[in-house]
Order: structure tokens, then sequence, then C-alpha cells
């Protein structure tokens, strides 16, 4: 297997990995959706993870997002009020944790959304469930969260029902990053999207990660918005990790049969 | 020794309705209910002669803790004479020889749907409201099983955002009755549809109330001296309704929870809504030595 450690790419191995998973595996009935992965994100990149569908990367998301817990396998975060194995916490601790700490932009908005309520009310919810009382910061959150993600503010009040695919996704990503988390976790964030909105989605995502040096994980089927976004790339396959790296070098010079297979199918 | 030294007389009933096992469960649930404020207790609700969704569950609680030295107060809606306080008021009577009244002062057992007495409740008295939907998350989680883990992480932000959404659209928190309040600093009750007025009533109440609801088969309590505090933003101040400057038309009192009575001509008129209350004002007018205890709220404002 090919790692980030066999590329001169100081800025990623001099660093304490922000995030680190160890020997996760996941097991559903029959199905191994997860072998022994391990996989770091370090402050401040982003690492994009391609795969086919059904190869475990939306439940490595999962679990990056302490929805899910493994069969065997730690997860660590890199934050002073953070220690030891993340999944050996309470469900409480770990919903306190997720809302503070991490923020997820799913496929599909209504995963993430309440379709029916404010889209301002969507990210006031992130700051509720952190413990925010005051009516009118709640307003005034929303509201920076918003305008960050590029929402239009005048629509700030309209249900993400009455809103198109691509204003959802900047209404999940606008919840996503209201607390500021140290981690953003992407889950085929531009999928269903036509081409131009797809290129706005990710220019947010850019400048969002540019400016505020946010942290991300973005998993995606589409090499292109890896190719964009991403610094790392995890190329996984049937719950393994087979080939991992930067995405000039996997995308230029894949290693793994399958990683050729995918980029000469993309090109 | 025969057959019948060996069992007891046949009688139409059990002393207050229910048999003694329904009592004792419905005692237990209420002692876990009172042990842990707020927090919803199931308990297996029985048949009463009444109909579910009109006081079975606090119908049930009355007769479990009825005697023959109660005194025992039905109201719904604030008033007395209503044929489904009468006919419950009666029907207790009946099945436990516990004596009636109409008046707040006198009573030590109320059974109240939807309101609570304006006179302040004393530390031997018990309030039993009748409750519809004891689940505040209702609205906000359709599943209850959801709910029960949101309990008890007390996960509350959905609430909060509905209350958010109601400022956002209306300008203001519109929840008129049911309004949430979180009890002893823990769990989030809907205190039954007892308007906004009367949330203040049950905050470090002297007096125990009961919140059973017999079609959903759950109970939860205020125990006496306990917090109960309306969800609201620090700076959007909780609002009651706005009563103070209403006249009762009958008894004259003003500043207390009225009733809007829409008039022919297309005007309105009001009336009090703890219609006893009314009544002793009236009698006291009149001259009689009418004892009216001191009340919660005075020209409209909480004391």
């Amino acid at each position: 297997m090919i790692t980030a450690q066999m590329f001169d790419a100081p800025r990623l191995v001099t660093q304490q990995p922000l995030m680190e998973l160890s020997g996760v595996s996941k097991r559903y009935g029959s199905v191994e959706a997860l072998r022994d992965v391990s996989a770091r994100v370090y402050p401040g990149e982003v690492l994009g993870i391609v795969g086919e569908s059904g190869s475990g990367k939306s439940t490595l998301l999962r679990m990056m997002n302490l929805e899910e817990t493994p069969d065997i396998g730690d997860c660590s975060l890199n934050l002073p009020e953070t220690k030891g194995n993340l999944f050996a916490l309470s469900r409480y601790a770990a919903r306190m944790l997720r809302a503070k700490k991490i923020g997820i932009v799913y496929q599909n908005p209504h995963l993430g959304l309440l379709m029916h309520n404010s889209s301002s009310g969507n990210v006031a919810e992130r700051l509720l469930i952190a413990g925010e009382r005051r009516f009118y910061v709640l307003r005034e959150k929303a509201r920076d969260a918003l305008n960050a993600s590029e929402f239009p503010l005048s629509r700030m009040d309209a249900p993400p029902i009455e809103l198109s695919g691509g204003m959802q996704q900047r209404v999940q990503i606008a919840k996503a990053i209201a607390l500021e988390p140290a981690v953003l976790l992407l889950d085929e964030p531009t999928t269903g999207l036509d081409v131009s909105v797809q290129a706005l989605v990710l220019d947010t995502l850019k400048r969002l990660q540019r400016d505020r040096g946010i942290t991300m994980v973005i998993v995606s089927h589409d090499l292109g918005v890896i190719r964009t976004m991403a610094d790392r790339v995890m190329v996984m396959r049937r719950g393994k990790v087979v080939e991992e790296g930067l995405v000039d070098q996997v995308f230029q010079d894949p290693q793994h049969a399958y990683t050729q297979q995918l980029v000469h199918a993309k090109l | 020794m025969s057959l019948k030294k060996l069992t007891k007389d046949w009688r139409a009933m059990s002393y207050g309705f229910l048999d003694a096992s329904a009592k004792r469960e419905l005692r237990r649930k209420m002692i876990k209910a009172v042990a842990v404020p707020g927090c919803q207790m199931p308990y297996a609700s029985r048949e009463v002669p009444i109909a579910r969704g009109w006081g079975t569950g606090g119908l049930q609680a009355t007769l479990t803790l009825l005697n023959p030295r109660h005194v025992v107060k039905v109201i719904d809606q604030g008033d007395d004479d209503s044929v489904n306080a009468a006919s419950i008021r009666q029907f207790l009577a009946r099945v436990s020889g516990a004596e009636t009244t109409l008046d707040t002062l006198e009573a030590t057992l109320i059974q109240s749907r939807h309101r609570v007495p304006e006179e302040i409740l004393r530390e031997d008295q018990i309030l039993v409201l009748q409750v519809p939907n004891p689940e505040p998350l209702r609205p906000v989680q359709p599943s209850m099983a959801i709910a029960r883990q949101m309990h008890a992480d007390a996960d509350y932000g959905r609430l909060w955002l509905k209350l958010y959404e109601e400022i956002v659209r209306s300008g203001r928190i519109m929840q008129g009755a049911e309004y949430p309040a979180l009890v002893n600093g823990r769990y989030v009750i809907t205190p039954s549809p007892i308007p906004r007025w009367d949330v203040r009533k049950l905050h470090m109440a002297r007096h125990l109330t009961l919140l059973p609801a017999g079609r959903e088969k759950r109970i939860h309590a205020v125990p006496p001296f306990t917090r109960v505090e309306p969800l609201v933003f620090d700076d959007v101040p909780y609002k009651v309704e706005d009563h103070a400057r209403v006249t009762c038309s009958r008894s004259g009192l003003k500043g207390f929870f009225m009733n809007e009575i829409p008039l022919d001509g297309g005007g309105t008129r009001y009336e009090i809504s703890d219609s006893h209350l009314g009544a002793k004002a009236l009698e006291r007018a009149a001259g009689e030595a009418v004892r009216i205890g001191e009340t919660w709220y005075k020209n409209g404002e909480m004391q």
C-alpha cells in the first residue's frame, strides 16, 4: 500500500493528525463494510475518499461523525477537550462532541436538514444543541453562517423544501460550519446537482477551506471533485484502503490496479 | 368454617371504583413520578366509566387518592358547573363517600381540566390535572422511542427550535397552551393544556401537582416547592395572556384569567375563568361573609 509517508509531503507528515482512526472494522451481518481501516486527517488538509458504491467510504465517514461504532477499532481527535477512544464515549457525550466539533454535509439534504423549518432555524438548531439560548444571538450567528456559505440572506427564513438542491446544500454547509467545527465531513456534497451548481458549491467549500483553514474530509465517487478539492486521497475498495497518497501522485501515477482502473475510467 | 366466612360479601364495585391492584400500581407510579419530577412514568390505564380523552387519567389518579376524609373539587376549564365537571364530581362522591365542594379553599383534592385555580393552593392540597398529551416532544419527534432517548439525553434543542420558528414567523411565541416547561432543571414537560397564565403557578408551588394521561397511559408530577421554568430565550421574555385590564362582566373581578364570550352584536364580554371565585366575589358584594383566599395574580401581575 502506498502511504503519505512515501512522498515528500512535510506539511502533512510532520504534524500530529487531528483525527485518527486505527484498525477499524465493521460488519453488517454477512457484509463486511470495513476491514482493518486506518485513516489520519491532518489539521487544515482536505482528505478525499474515493471508491465504488459499497466500498465503505460513507460508513467510514459516519464513523468519523461518531454516528456509528465499529466492531473493533479506535478513533481519536487531537483536541484539548477530547482524549482516549471516541468510540467509547456515551451516546450523549458523542452527540455533544459531534454538535460542537464535527460538521457534516450529507448527500441527501433530507438527512441533514429539517425541510419545513426555516433555513436560519436549521442553522440555529446546531447552536441550540450547543446551549445557546439568546434568540438575537442565534439569529446573528445563523445569518453569519449562511452568509459565509454564500446563501442569499433575503431567503434566510425560507424553508429548505422551497429551495433548489444547490441552496439546500448551502444551508447544510452553513449548519455544519456554524460552530466552527474542527473537522467538516462532506458526503458526496455535489452529487445530484447540475454541473454549474456543483462548481458553485465546490467554490464555496474551497473558499471556506482557504479562508478559515477548516479541515475537511470529502467522500465522492467523482474523481473530478476529489481532484479539485483534496490534498490527499484514500482509495477504498470492498471495505479496505487500497491506496493512499497525495492527489496528484495518486491520479498521475496510480499504483494499485483498482486505482488505475478508476483513473482510466475517468479519463 | 364455611366458604362464606372465607370470602367477602359481593359488592357492585371496589371502594373508589378501581380494583386494589390498579390503585396499588397507580400509587407506585405516582411515587416514582414525584421522586423524579417531570419524568413520565408509564402505567396500565384502566377502563373507567367515561370516554378516553375525557379525563380518564385524572379520574383514575383521583380515585386512587380518594378516601372518605377528602373534600373533592372538580373543575372543567375553570368551571365547576360544566356537565363533565358535575358528572365526575357526582361519580367521585358516589364511589368514595368523599365530600364535594366548589370552594378551592375547602378542597383537599382538586381534579381540573386545563386550569389551575386562581387562589393559591396549600401544602395539604393536591391538584390533579387532566392531560391529553403528556409528551412535549411529540410535535417535533413523531417516534416515541426516539423521544424517550431525547428525554434521557435532555436533548430539547428541537423544542427551542420550535419557539425560534414561532418568533421568526409570527414575531412572538404563539404557543398558547401546553407551554413546555423545564421541571427541576432536568425534564421538560407539557403541563397539560393550561394557559401560559397558569404555568407560572406551578413554579415553587406549595401543593403537589399530578399530571396523569389516561389515553396515553403516562403520569408525571410536579412535587411541592419544585422549579417549573417555561422555556424562554434569555432575550425574549415569557409573556402571559394580557388579561390585566379585563373585567369580569358578572362578578366585576379584574386582573384574572378570563373567558372571552362573543356577543351576537359582534362585541365581546369577559367572564372570570375560575367560576367559583367569581361566585364568591358576588356573594361578598351581596354582604355575605365569604372567605376569598390569596390569589397568585393581583391586577394581572404574578405575585
